[in-house]
């Protein structure tokens, strides 16, 4: 059985925001469930005494000192924004939700 | 036939979960070093990482970790020896990255409870609040929807951003579901944030100032019939930004859904926003479709690993708790409740302390707080403790208690005060306030008295001692009040043969 369905794909696209012809839908479900499939023989010798990992490093606690550093000027920031208003960045209407 | 809350808390059984974000007073943003001050111009504090330009790599702020598990060792919590960052992923421009970077499965402290009590039909009663979680994350920037009439999102022709307040870190606790409050649920909120406040500020972590969102709650509540075992379909309600809005839209809400159950309506699923001026809330997004937010670890940042000689040190530098405190100085000050909630209300708690600590007499440290300098506070609307400083106020208390200063003239120093006129030393100088303590200075004006009304010495002599107010009176008048009046009192009595 596929490990990722046609549907699956389509729900993450919706949540992705990217629009997908069924073509494309159909395509990608095949792939993707190819590159999980590869994913999986990887979990095969992952096995109890080797730890999940998010980090090819394996460190910890890397922090910096509460100070202040110059930030951007106002201009600066806005810069590459496509529409501003009021210093501000000025997006589209934003609907269905709150 | 509307149920009031009297009668829907009679039939139905209220279930709380309360969630508290909560922005740090760190001098720089989370995962990066722009300034966090509030009030600034918009989009001048921002760089490349708070702005989610590409390639641009964050690095955490040691001070926020540190300020987070303080916080959660002071709600009993067990704090994680392995803590992650985790991406929750939404499209919305309140957050340019289109994902805010939080904690998923791996928060920094979990499992820990907060006492809280308060007042019921059968005296005072303590319920347990247990908490959750306590995770970090970071906070959005602010929106300013344009067009339409509300300022509202609906129907906004387009949205403005300003990305000063993204990246400021945030603390979000999280209480578990909170079972058996009955009718009490909306005062137990409240008493639950106004304590977590009390704790938060006296750990110095932040500005806990609801009115500037530095402090904000959301409250879930649902309902089920009394004695169903059941638990009834939350809405979670926003925008709540003062304890007293805590406690009145949780007694709205419950309302509201007490009497949608009454009608055989079901309670929908959503986000429901709170209006100050009615006290009633109005629907914001529905949440019945459960939200996903592929949530996965954040790759560019690494683990939180705190080992337990860094979790010691700083269980080691908590505060007395709050509540705690308030009973012992009660307790040591010996004052009732009235003048305790008095100080407490007034925010005056540890002024007061500091002033006693200082020297001063604890009474009259008590009461110079709370009453002239109070006063002073309210005709010029600002808070007394911004007005003269605990050294002042005990300087000029040691010097009412010396004797060398009556409480009248203290008004005066501390007006002096207050307007900038210096130190109590100086205003006393500048003035000429120094009680007249010589005593033959004081037996002139005695004197003097005497001779201007015969008759009122002549009654004090034949025995009538009350009497005396006038011509104390008129010595208190002539040295312009800077007579010690006990003291006129006791020379003129002994010079009419009374003392």
């Amino acid at each position: 059985m596929a490990a990722i369905s046609r549907d699956d794909v389509a729900h993450l696209a919706k949540l992705a925001r990217i629009e997908m012809t069924p073509a494309e839908l159909d395509h990608m479900a095949s792939e993707l469930d190819q590159i999980l499939g590869a994913v999986k023989r990887v979990q095969e010798v992952a096995t109890a005494d080797i730890s999940p990992t998010s980090h090819p490093l394996s460190m910890s606690n890397v922090f910096r000192d509460d100070v202040v550093k110059p930030s951007l000027s106002n201009d600066e920031a806005l810069s590459g924004a496509p529409a501003k208003a009021e210093d501000r960045f000025k997006v589209p209407q934003i609907l269905g939700e709150e | 036939m509307t149920l009031d809350y009297a009668a829907a808390t009679q039939k139905y059984e209220p279930t709380l979960g309360l969630e508290v974000h909560v922005e740090l007073n760190t001098n720089s943003k989370m995962f990066c070093s722009c300034a966090t001050e509030f009030g600034a111009e918009p989009n001048t504090q921002t760089c490349p990482v708070c702005l989610g330009l590409p390639g641009a790599l964050p690095v955490v702020n040691g001070k926020a970790i540190e300020s987070t598990i303080l916080i959660g060792l002071a709600l009993n919590c067990s704090i994680a020896p392995y803590s992650r960052f985790a991406r929750k992923n939404y499209f919305y421009p309140d957050m340019p990255k289109n994902f805010q970077t939080s904690q998923y499965d791996e928060p920094i402290c979990i499992d820990g409870y907060l006492d809280v009590e308060i007042e019921t039909d059968e005296g005072p009663k303590v319920f347990r609040v247990e908490i959750e979680r306590v995770h970090m994350e970071e906070d959005t920037g602010k929106s300013l929807h344009v067009g339409g009439s509300t300022g509202r999102i609906h129907g906004a022709e387009y949205s403005l951003l300003d990305y000063n307040r993204a990246g400021i870190p945030l603390v979000e606790i999280v209480t578990r579901i909170i079972p058996g409050t009955g009718k009490y649920a909306p005062q137990v909120a409240r008493a639950y944030v106004t304590q977590l406040r009390d704790i938060l500020r006296s750990l110095g972590v932040s500005d806990v100032k609801m009115e500037q969102g530095s402090l904000r709650c959301d409250a879930n509540v649902s309902l089920a019939p009394i004695g169903s075992g059941l638990l009834g379909t939350r809405s979670e309600t926003k925008n709540v930004n003062s304890l007293r809005s805590v406690e009145r839209a949780l007694t709205g809400e419950i309302e509201r859904q007490a009497n949608r159950l009454e009608a055989g309506e079901r309670i929908i699923q959503e986000t429901r926003h709170f209006l100050e001026e009615s006290g009633l809330t109005r629907p914001g997004r529905s949440k019945e479709q459960a939200e996903d937010y592929r949530y996965f670890p954040e790759p560019d940042l690494v683990p939180v690993t705190p080992d337990a000689k860094w979790i010691e040190e700083l269980r080691a530098k908590l505060p007395e708790n709050p509540a705690d405190r308030r009973k012992r100085l009660q307790k040591e000050w010996n004052v009732p409740d009235s003048e305790m909630n008095s100080l407490i209300n007034a925010e005056l708690v540890d002024v007061v302390e500091e002033t006693i600590k200082l020297g001063a007499e604890p009474t009259r440290a008590r009461t110079w707080w709370l009453g002239e300098i109070s006063r002073l506070a309210n005709e010029k609307e600002v808070a007394p403790t911004s007005l003269i400083t605990t050294a002042f106020v005990a300087e000029i208390i040691a010097l009412i208690s010396s004797g060398d200063l009556t409480d009248k003239l203290a008004r005066q120093v501390v007006e002096g005060v207050v307007n900038g006129e210096g130190s109590p030393k100086d205003v006393i100088e500048k003035r000429g306030l120094k009680v007249v303590s010589d005593d033959s200075a004081l037996m002139v004006a005695i004197e003097a008295a005497i001779s201007a009304q015969p008759d009122t010495a002549e009654r004090i002599r034949g025995g009538n001692i009350p009497a005396a107010g006038a011509l104390i009176g008129a010595v208190m008048k002539a040295t312009g009040g800077q007579a010690d009046a006990a003291k006129v009192r006791e020379l003129l009595l002994k010079h009419l043969g009374q003392g």
